[in-house]
Formats: C-alpha cells, sequence, structure tokens
C-alpha cells in the first residue's frame, strides 16, 4: 500500500522520562508485584493470629528499640531521596552523585539495624508459626532493602562513570528513588504488624 | 455461531435437572458437546485458516475447494451430530460400542456413520487444498478480502519489521477510511533500534525509545537464576551464594555499552 507521511518524528527526544519511559512502566508494575507480596504476608500474619489462642504464640511481643530507630531512619531517608529525585529531573550531576552517595548510606545502615530486629522477635522461624510469619516479613522487607542498596551502589558507580551525565541515566536515578519510597512505604504497616499488634 | 447457539440451547435444556435425569450420560450430551466445541472452536479455526491463510503464506487457497470443504463438513456435521440429539432422546447412552439388535438405534447409527465420513472427506479436502496451495496456489495480494484491519496493509507474505514506517490509525476501519495511501509516521532513526513511544491515552508520540539489541547477558542471568534455585532445593545457603552470580549478571546486563541503543 502506498504510504504517506503525516507526521516527522525526527525532533522527538531519543529517550522519555516518567509516564513515557518503559522502566518507570515497570518500576510501577514490580511495585505491585511486590506489594502483593507485602500485603499477603500481612494477611497471613492476622489469618495465624486469628486462629491462635494467644498472640504472640510462645514468645513476648518484640522489643521496640531496633525496629523503631529503623523506622524513623527510614522515614528521615525519604527527604534526601526526594531531594535527589528533584536533582535527577532538574540533571543536575553533581548533586546527583552526592545524593547517591548519601542513599547509599541510608540504605547500608537499616540493613546493620535490621541484623538485630531479629533477635529481638525473641523466636525462631521454626519454632512455631508465630515465627515463621515473623521471619519470613522480616526477611522479605530485607531482601528489599538489600537490593535496593544494591541498586543504589550500582547507579552510584555509573554517575561517577562517563555513562552517567545522559537524561537515560538521571530517570534511572529518579526510578530508583521512587523504588526507594515504596521500600519505606511498605515498611510501615510491616512495622505496626510485627511490633504494635503483638500490644494489643 | 448458529451451530454454537444451537449448542447453547441445548446446553440450557441439560442444566434442567428435570431433563437432565433423561438425558445424562446420553448421545443427547454428546450432540449437545460437539455443538458446542464445534462451533465454539473448530469452524472459528477453520474460517480463520481461509482467511489469513493468504497473509501467512502470499498464496490463495482454492475458492472451488473451499465451497466443497465448507459444504462436506459443514452438512455433514450436521448430519452426523445432529440426529445424535435423537437417539440420545431415544434413550441410546454414550460410550457403548455395541448394543443389542432389537434395540431401535441400528439405521439412525449408520446414518450417523455415513454422514461421519462425509466430514472425513471434507478435512481431507482442505488438508490437500492447504498444502497444495501453499506449494502453488495463485499469488496473493497484499489485501485479497478488501478487508479493513493494519495486517492487510502489509504484504504477504508480511516483512519481518511488518512496516518500515509505523502507520497513524485514526479509526477501527483504518483501510476503509483510508482508502488511498497508509499514513505513516517518517523519523525514525535507521542506525539504531528505535521504538515509538506514545501518550498511555490520546497516543500521542512522546519519545523514540531505544530497543534492545542482542546481548549474552539474559542468559547469564537465566543460568544463575536457575542454578540458584534448584540448589535451593538442597540448601538454603545457595540463595546466599547464588544471589552473587545472578547480580553479576544482572549487573552487567544493565551497564551502558556505550551503543547507539545507550543514547537519550
Amino acid at each position: 500500500m502506498k504510504e504517506d507521511i503525516v507526521l516527522d518524528l525526527t525532533e522527538l527526544p531519543a529517550h522519555g522520562l516518567g509516564t513515557a519511559s518503559p522502566s518507570w512502566w515497570g518500576t510501577l508494575a514490580f511495585m505491585l508485584i511486590e506489594g502483593t507480596g507485602f500485603a499477603l504476608s500481612i494477611v497471613i500474619y492476622l489469618y495465624l493470629m486469628s486462629l491462635a489462642p494467644r498472640w504472640p504464640l510462645g514468645a513476648p511481643p518484640p522489643d521496640l528499640l531496633a525496629g523503631t530507630t529503623l523506622t524513623v531512619l527510614l522515614l528521615a531517608s525519604l527527604v534526601p531521596n526526594i531531594l535527589v529525585a528533584r536533582w535527577a529531573r532538574e540533571q543536575d550531576l553533581r548533586k546527583v552523585r552526592v545524593g547517591l552517595i548519601v542513599m547509599a548510606v541510608l540504605g547500608i545502615v537499616p540493613l546493620i539495624l535490621r541484623a538485630f530486629e531479629f533477635p529481638a522477635m525473641h523466636i525462631k522461624w521454626d519454632q512455631n508459626a508465630y515465627g515463621s510469619i515473623v521471619w519470613v516479613m522480616l526477611g522479605l522487607h530485607t531482601t528489599h532493602i538489600l537490593t535496593d542498596v544494591i541498586e543504589t551502589l550500582v547507579l552510584t558507580c555509573l554517575m561517577f562513570s562517563r555513562h552517567g551525565d545522559t537524561p537515560r541515566r538521571f530517570g534511572d536515578v529518579s526510578d530508583s528513588a521512587m523504588y526507594w519510597n515504596f521500600v519505606v512505604a511498605t515498611w510501615l504497616p510491616m512495622y505496626a504488624c510485627l511490633y504494635w499488634i503483638p500490644r494489643l | 455461531m448458529v451451530i454454537f447457539v444451537i449448542g447453547g440451547l441445548t446446553g440450557v435444556m441439560v442444566a434442567s435437572v428435570p431433563f437432565d435425569t433423561q438425558v445424562h450420560d446420553t448421545y443427547f450430551v454428546v450432540a449437545h458437546f460437539h455443538y458446542v466445541l464445534v462451533g465454539g472452536a473448530v469452524f472459528p479455526l477453520l474460517g480463520a485458516i481461509y482467511y489469513w491463510f493468504p497473509k501467512l503464506t502470499g498464496k490463495m487457497m482454492s475458492e472451488t475447494l473451499g465451497r466443497w470443504v465448507f459444504g462436506l463438513i459443514f452438512g455433514g456435521f450436521n448430519l452426523t451430530f445432529f440426529p445424535m440429539h435423537i437417539l440420545g432422546l431415544q434413550g441410546m447412552p454414550r460410550r457403548i460400542y455395541t448394543y443389542q439388535p432389537e434395540m431401535p438405534w441400528a439405521g439412525l447409527n449408520m446414518f450417523v456413520s455415513l454422514s461421519a465420513i462425509a466430514v472425513a472427506a471434507g478435512f481431507l479436502l482442505f488438508f490437500i487444498d492447504a498444502i497444495r496451495s501453499a506449494w502453488s496456489g495463485p499469488v496473493a495480494t497484499a489485501n485479497p478480502w478488501g478487508a479493513s484491519t493494519l495486517e492487510w496493509a502489509a504484504s504477504s507474505p508480511p516483512q519481518p519489521y511488518n512496516f518500515a514506517r509505523p502507520p497513524v490509525v485514526g479509526s477501527r476501519e483504518p483501510l476503509w477510511t483510508e482508502a488511498t495511501a497508509l499514513p505513516v509516521v517518517a523519523g525514525l532513526r535507521v542506525d539504531r533500534r528505535e521504538l515509538l513511544i506514545t501518550s498511555v491515552v490520546e497516543g500521542i508520540p512522546e519519545a523514540l525509545e531505544s530497543s534492545v539489541g542482542n546481548s549474552i547477558w539474559p542468559l547469564w542471568a537465566a543460568l544463575a537464576t536457575t542454578l540458584t534455585l534448584v540448589w535451593s532445593i538442597f540448601s538454603p545457603w545457595a540463595v546466599v551464594w547464588g544471589s552473587i552470580p545472578v547480580s553479576v549478571s544482572l549487573i552487567g546486563w544493565f551497564w551502558p555499552k556505550g551503543v547507539p541503543e545507550d543514547e537519550s
């Protein structure tokens, strides 16, 4: 069939940001999948609680210190995280580099605190159903912090390399920042569930 | 569609408990579900093969043989399966290979068997025509049916890339509303793999995103993931140690290669 050129796209950018970026949609879909996983783990926790004669099973309520410190730290990390996202939108390479280093540190410190949260539960994963579900919930969220820290470290290296200064990589940084917001947001119901429901 | 609706109507009949008590496990049920399956899947499949055969192969199937195939299969199907309703109502159970000679089902069963031969002959003719046409049928044009949808704007058979330039669609019947020339967009680069990103609802072009090139890294990632998961059946430490090759392969996959596709 004969062709009739009605539109010339030569002027379009070679990469889109936000909803014009496939990796933005990929991050969003990944958040949907992982968010479902978090929601299911909370549902399982509440289901087991509804069956148990008392709750927590065979253990005192968890110690608050490590988990609460971690929660405060995660909430505080949102400030530099949102700043990094803003600097990435403005494509300010120097600020993004500094921000990514800060975010890498703010990802590693929660991992250290998390190491103290597991013993604060006063139960092992194989002791009973309560032990199983709290280790699953903590482990699931730890995996998310860990993968985001690795992602942040890789992006930090990338932004210091010759590949860094392009809109595509700034888009990666802002997608990564969006994902960290998700990691923090999912922790809040998990924290309430793990630490405060046993105290009700 | 008519066949499928007949199957649906007998489905409503067998959903009624007093009726089903009578015809359960009889030939009525066999007739019913063949009308559903053949009307719902087999006839549409045959129709689809005839419809897209020119697009798939670039050759036309025979019109004359097609009419014969339709007559044999459609007619033969009804002559085979409609009498089964009657056999079922006469009490013939399904899943039997023989019955006493005094049962009054012999005449209709002979008729059904002969009709089934007509169906088989129709299918034989269909396969002969399909193979023969793919081999040496008349060459098909891009749109032999005067159809309205985009695949008929591509050549028959289509190029691996379908369209050299992405078409612009303004209606549900683009080839009918744009009868003279296909409106297309220009300006995609030829020195890097590109695809067009548009807004979600309005379809307004927003960016020319690069498409991935060939890479060995996805294979490494798949192998590392497989190794980790299989190993984790035997030891929980597999998750810890296996995550290292998985991470390495994913990072290697992600890391920019300095090709035109990295540009933005």
